[in-house]
């Protein structure tokens, strides 16, 4: 296990916003692309 | 064997069959990410030297790797609606090239945010990064040309020429880490050599990687399926389909 505490987690050593904006930004990329397939389906 | 290939080849055969492939794609792509990230996260040690900014890695190369991948088949499949003039492959390029320009941003949005802490820059105008850039262009330039020509045949040979152009890139990006001093580091996993990193790390990237992949197939699949309905509609079978759905739904 590499972390004590769930603030560790955040943390990420001190680069959490580097880590957490890359896993977050993908994480919306994601979720945008699938909602838009899923209006289309609807659309036609 | 052969004949039964073909047959999918027209998209009233191959609608049914993406629709049916689409869950099994969409829960692999589930099953893989949650394995990739817990790997990623809860295995994979620190690294000594970049600390934990490097779990950003798990997402930059996967993603990197897709944003080329997804441009060669997308390219492929153009290539092929211009040489054969079967109606699926334009089809087909449309609906990949959305999915390999979100991998596109994402290698760069990712590699930015890594490189910060670890080279002191967000962006730097090296050859790797610039090429994967172009790739971007690429891609985006792609679905504003078939976008603005309305006939689907004309844009299908408009894209494919343009798609076949830009193919050329692919090497550069993946090549211009030897070809260049680059900043951007040299391959850590190739075919040839054993891979530079602790296996728990490979291991990771290789389940974001295939977790990626399959994300990319059901993406496509139903992405296909409703430029098939758009670009079929005035065939029978597609008013039949349209009503079916309607009465599941």
């Amino acid at each position: 296990m590499n972390w004590g505490s769930l603030n560790d987690f955040l943390a990420m050593g001190g680069y959490g916003s580097y880590v957490w904006g890359s896993y977050g930004v993908t994480v919306l990329c994601i979720l945008l692309e699938i909602l838009s397939l899923k209006g289309r389906k609807e659309k036609r | 064997m052969t004949s039964d290939l073909f047959r999918f080849a027209a998209p009233q055969a191959f609608f049914p069959l993406a629709g049916k492939l689409i869950p099994w794609f969409s829960v692999l792509a589930g099953v893989l990410t949650l394995a990739g990230l817990y790997v990623a996260f809860f295995v994979a040690p620190t690294d000594h030297q970049q600390g934990e900014a490097y779990r950003i890695i798990f997402i930059h190369v996967p993603a990197a790797w897709m944003s080329m991948f997804l441009y060669v088949v997308m390219a492929g499949w153009a290539g092929l609606g211009l040489a054969l003039n079967t109606r699926l492959s334009g089809m087909m390029a449309s609906a990949i090239a959305p999915t390999g320009a979100m991998f596109t941003f994402l290698a760069l949005w990712t590699g930015a945010l890594w490189g910060r802490p670890t080279w002191g820059a967000y962006w730097v105008w090296d050859a790797r990064l610039t090429s994967e850039l172009v790739l971007l262009f690429l891609y985006l330039g792609f679905i504003a040309l078939k976008g603005a020509i309305e006939d689907p045949a004309r844009a299908d040979r408009a894209g494919a020429i343009l798609a076949l152009v830009g193919v050329v890139n692919v090497p550069i990006i993946y090549f211009s880490v030897q070809w260049w001093n680059t900043l951007h580091q040299g391959a850590s996993v190739s075919l040839t050599r054993a891979p530079s990193m602790a296996s728990t790390m490979l291991a990771g990237m290789l389940l974001m990687a295939l977790a990626a992949w399959m994300y990319s197939i059901a993406t496509t699949l139903c992405r296909v399926r409703s430029i098939i309905l758009g670009r079929e509609r005035d065939a029978e079978w597609v008013r039949m389909t349209k009503e079916q759905m309607r009465a599941a739904a």
